[in-house]
């Protein structure tokens, strides 16, 4: 987080609503430990990462659903173990679990 | 008014310890606690929807941040730990996560091994202090990556700040010089610090072992705690080599990991 404080400092200057995905667990290999965090404007402008690239793009995808109201706050999980067949994965075989939530308080 | 945020983000850019407790699932999805430790105001902020829950996670928290650990917990929704009384109640789900102060690395004797050190011990976080009671050698300007450079004995500079080392914190022993060496041991091994590391050649390290028994050190427990000759075994031989073993054996200490030890082997060190 501490890392993505200056943009989120400037996003809120500007008014922009923001989406924060922090990893909460990981199961097996995950490159990121829990706490690694992204955040995604309403404009869709993204910094921080929360693996070595593997799903950062569908998490933006989610957070800005979250931003929309397309989908509430929670625990989104990504991995092989995922029964979702085209779930995206992480290709050192792990499971990571985000929360995504506005940053609104 | 400060909200929540504002709070964090302000103690996390000081590097004063916090921690954020957030209600990732359970009844009040987004309840979330802002927790500081018990001498500092203002104590915890927010609600993750029950008091006795506040009160329970506020002290894991607490237990989270001296660790400098992040990580899921269960409760019930009033707080609730034990098995049973967690049975036929919905689960809440609390993601803990701690912002500590960065680690203390001390390192002792002003030599070419020292600025090796302390520049990999910069890249993996720690907050760096180098000591030598010789003025000249221990100067800003040798060791401009270290964060603090101080000239001093070793046994005043734990007797001032000793109590604020603790088990994520190292003290690392270089200067090779017995009367030096025995006051920086001594000292470290009167503090709670994790990992304790003495850099000599086997023959150093035999002699200097009468020389702790002569203060008295000499029980397996304190023996035990320090790791000398300094270093895992992988036949470093330039100072940035050797700053590499240094700090693979404080991780290796810290995971547990079996990863050979220079002090567990025998034969020569750079061989």
């Amino acid at each position: 987080m501490k890392e993505l404080l200056d943009d989120l400092d400037r996003w809120r200057a500007d008014g922009k609503r923001i989406a924060v995905a922090r990893v909460v667990d990981i199961e097996g290999s995950g490159p990121r430990d829990p706490g690694a965090a992204m955040a995604v404007s309403i404009e869709g402008e993204v910094v921080g990462s929360v693996s070595g690239g593997c799903v950062e793009g569908a998490v933006v995808t989610e957070a800005l659903a979250v931003l929309h109201g397309e989908r509430d706050p929670g625990i989104v999980t990504f991995g092989y173990s995922d029964d979702d067949a085209f779930a995206v994965g992480l290709t050192c075989g792990g499971t990571i679990r985000l929360f995504i939530e506005e940053l609104d308080w | 008014m400060s909200s929540l945020y504002d709070v964090l983000r302000d103690r996390i850019r000081a590097e004063a310890p916090v921690a954020l407790a957030t209600v990732i699932d359970g009844p009040a999805l987004g309840g979330r606690l802002v927790v500081v430790p018990d001498d500092e105001s203002p104590g915890s902020l927010g609600s993750l929807g029950h008091p006795e829950l506040d009160r329970v996670v506020r002290r894991d928290a607490l237990a989270e941040l001296e660790a400098g650990r992040s990580g899921i917990r269960h409760y019930g929704p009033e707080g609730q730990t034990t098995p049973e009384d967690l049975v036929d109640t919905p689960v809440v789900r609390v993601f803990v996560e701690s912002w500590s102060p960065p680690p203390e690395m001390w390192i002792f004797g002003a030599v070419d091994f020292t600025a090796a050190l302390a520049k990999v011990a910069k890249v993996l976080g720690y907050r760096v202090t180098v000591c030598d009671a010789r003025e000249i050698f221990a100067t800003r300007r040798r060791f401009p990556m270290a964060d603090e450079v101080r000239v001093t004995w070793p046994t005043p500079m734990f007797e001032q700040r000793g109590d604020t080392l603790g088990p994520r914190d190292a003290v690392c022993i270089l200067t090779h010089d017995p009367k030096f060496d025995v006051p920086a041991v001594e000292g470290a091994l009167a503090t709670r610090v994790g990992y304790i590391g003495v850099m000599g050649s086997r023959r150093t390290h035999d002699t200097r072992l009468e020389r702790l028994a002569e203060v008295g050190i000499d029980t397996p427990e304190q023996l035990e705690r320090l790791m000398s000759p300094i270093g895992l075994d992988i036949g470093a031989r330039t100072p940035e080599e050797t700053a590499i073993s240094i700090c693979a054996e404080i991780i290796a200490r810290r995971t547990g990991r079996a990863a050979p030890s220079l002090r567990d082997g025998e034969g020569a060190i750079h061989g």
